[in-house]
């Protein structure tokens, strides 16, 4: 499976490492993948996530009561590409990743075969200034988030900077928030496809039903869920449920 | 261009910066395109002096604090801070945000705030023009602060309590920072200290170096010098000791000394003296020296003292310790507590206890007698007066 501008109607599905149990990760990813997920972005847990709703903060203050470190992830993932072949980014804020080493990191996620990175606070000005030959050494996609006001110049310069696929919020938004897509958002959507970029785009906040993904599909080349799915974690029998959930968001009407 | 200022990319050496993610990018890029233009408009210049002068009653005085310089052997100097409207220099900022959101055309104001002195001056300053104003405050710290809490509310502030994490001033932060990326058109978020995205720490800094800016004047009246030898100040996330410092970084010979608080003492477990526990890292949009775990993980800090307990410094700070041109030390609760009641016997002043940990660091110091000292007198003690009855046992 690759992202790409060819693809279309990819589903990502976004958890969170380390929840419900320290050692979830690598049986959720391994589920998503069997149940038809097309990418998974796994996320490794924050003390301060101010990007992230309710839903993921809890999950993420869970991990960590869990014990989940970066540490731990890489340990975890060592076998990630002997179980599941879809890619896979990590997603997480940048101090931890700044406390592990950005080298360390980036050299650790080509190890184990994670294909990118979603580091939402680490802005493109950051990014190019200090980082960007060590992710490239790597071979790993940081991958940037493009909102509704993000302007027309900024948007250009991160598709040239973009290596894997643009990440297109739905709305100016913490994660978690319902998507409503009116004529506004449609307006948007249209405007960066008209832009005709080079990255392949996923569209993520606020996905979280068949329908939302269609509306979003029909102008990205993917969409990403989150919240609806690490809520799904709460249930008991949760790995039981991911099939239904997967199906319940993918499969046309 | 001073090397302690923050340069045009919005760094102080390896600090600052804005580590935020996309959806604040339009707001701080507003923010940093447009502060300084703004700032030096002669308007906002000219209703920031009146404002000052008429309502917050500056300049606040420098008082020669006689006793306690005999009691040193020395020349001690309080900038008096807490005679400020709302009891601290926090409104020197407030101020002017306010009239900085009003230029941007802001309807809403945002703010986080610990103990609730921030959040009783950004409350104040949003009844004062009429702005929509939402404070986040830990669930924890509203039940500590019921009297902040009340004021803020008699002002027409709608107080949020943040429920996440440790619920306390880091989690209010967060929370605030979360209203802004979804409400980026119409809202201000105004930052207390010099903590936060740039141009945040070189903003507030700028609000509050109308401290310094006044006891250089003041000195020059007083002594005929208008530098002193020693400036001291509390630090916390450090806006008081950036406003105190700012106008003397580039005297090399005025010592600066910071003083963080050790709580129960530095290796405690229990303290907020983030430049002794801290490593670098990035917290609130931007880099500098952070309390953590190896993972990266925050650490909730301690002090008796709730204006001082922030697990970070200002990347000015960062630098001003990293550079050497700061001295960084700490007080514990007890030293910073005794520090207040002395005060409050030998001159009549019951300060904060914020505060009083600047005071606390005069007992480690070795006077020849002829220095001049000046302490940022930050705030007054009133807000902190349960704290010194249950200590005292008054």
């Amino acid at each position: 499976m690759q992202i790409t501008k060819h693809a279309n109607g990819l589903l990502s599905i976004y958890f969170t490492a380390g929840y419900p149990h320290i050692d979830s990760t690598l049986e959720i990813a391994k589920a998503l993948e069997a149940a038809g997920a097309d990418f998974l972005e796994i996320g490794f847990p924050y003390s301060d996530p101010v990007a992230d709703g309710p839903t993921i903060q809890h999950s993420s203050e869970e991990a960590l009561k869990n014990g989940m470190t970066l540490k731990v992830l890489f340990q975890q993932l060592q076998d990630l590409r002997k179980e599941v072949s879809i890619p896979v980014y990590l997603m997480g804020y940048f101090n931890p990743v700044l406390q592990f080493g950005v080298e360390a990191f980036c050299k650790a996620c080509k190890e184990v075969g994670v294909n990118g990175t979603i580091i939402p606070d680490l802005p493109m000005y950051e990014y190019e200034a200090l980082y960007q030959p060590i992710f490239e050494e790597n071979g790993i996609s940081n991958i940037f988030l493009v909102t509704p006001q993000t302007s027309e110049d900024r948007i250009r310069k991160i598709d040239k900077l973009s290596t894997g696929f643009i990440y297109l919020l739905s709305s100016n938004a913490t994660t978690g928030k319902q998507l409503n897509i009116q004529e506004q958002s449609e307006a948007y959507f249209k405007r960066i496809q008209a832009m005709d970029l080079n990255s392949p785009l996923v569209i993520g906040f606020g996905i979280h039903n068949q329908d939302t993904f269609q509306k979003a599909t029909q102008y990205a080349h993917g969409a990403i869920v989150g919240t609806a799915f690490v809520k799904l974690l709460r249930e008991e029998n949760y790995l039981a449920k991911i099939p239904e959930f997967i199906r319940g968001i993918k499969n046309k009407k | 261009m001073s090397k302690y200022q923050v340069n045009k990319e919005g760094y102080y050496g390896p600090f600052g910066g804005a580590y935020i993610p996309e959806m604040l990018y339009p707001n701080v890029e507003e923010l940093q395109q447009q502060y300084l233009d703004i700032m030096a408009d002669p308007s906002f210049q000219q209703e920031f002096e009146q404002l000052l002068r008429d309502y917050v009653g500056r300049p606040s005085p420098l008082y020669r604090a006689n006793r306690l310089s005999e009691k040193y052997k020395t020349n001690i100097y309080l900038k008096r801070e807490d005679l400020n409207h709302t009891g601290a220099h926090k409104i020197n900022n407030t101020i002017g945000q306010i009239l900085l959101a009003e230029r941007l055309g802001k309807k809403r104001i945002i703010a986080e705030t610990g103990a609730g002195q921030h959040g009783v001056a950004t409350a104040t300053v949003c009844a004062l023009k009429g702005l929509e104003c939402v404070v986040y405050m830990g669930e924890i710290d509203i039940k500590r602060q019921a009297p902040n809490v009340a004021r803020m509310k008699m002002m027409g502030a709608t107080v949020v309590a943040a429920q996440s994490g440790s619920k306390t001033l880091k989690d209010a932060t967060n929370e605030a920072l979360r209203d802004w990326i979804n409400n980026p058109v119409d809202t201000h978020y105004i930052i207390g200290s010099v903590v936060g995205p740039h141009p945040y720490p070189d903003m507030v800094a700028r609000f509050q170096s109308i401290i310094s800016e006044e006891t250089k004047k003041q000195l020059l009246e007083k002594t005929g010098k208008e530098n002193p030898d020693i400036v001291m100040a509390c630090v916390g996330g450090g806006s008081n000791a950036a406003g105190m410092f700012y106008h003397f970084l580039d005297a090399e010979d005025v010592q600066l000394i910071a003083v963080e608080a050790a709580g129960h003492g530095v290796n405690s477990g229990e303290s907020a003296a983030t430049t002794v526990l801290g490593k670098e890292g990035v917290l609130h949009g931007s880099r500098s020296i952070l309390m953590q775990t190896e993972d990266g993980q925050v650490i909730e800090p301690y002090s008796i003292s709730a204006g001082l307990d922030y697990p970070g410094i200002g990347p000015q700070h960062a630098w001003l310790f990293k550079s050497g041109r700061g001295s960084y030390v700490s007080a514990t609760d007890d030293e910073a507590m005794q520090a207040g009641l002395l005060l409050t016997k030998l001159e009549g002043i019951i300060p904060a206890i914020e505060s009083s940990h600047a005071l606390a660091h005069l007992e480690k110091m070795n006077f020849k007698g002829d220095e001049t000292v000046v302490i940022c007198l930050s705030g007054r003690g009133d807000k902190d007066l349960d704290n010194y009855m249950n200590y005292f046992g008054f």
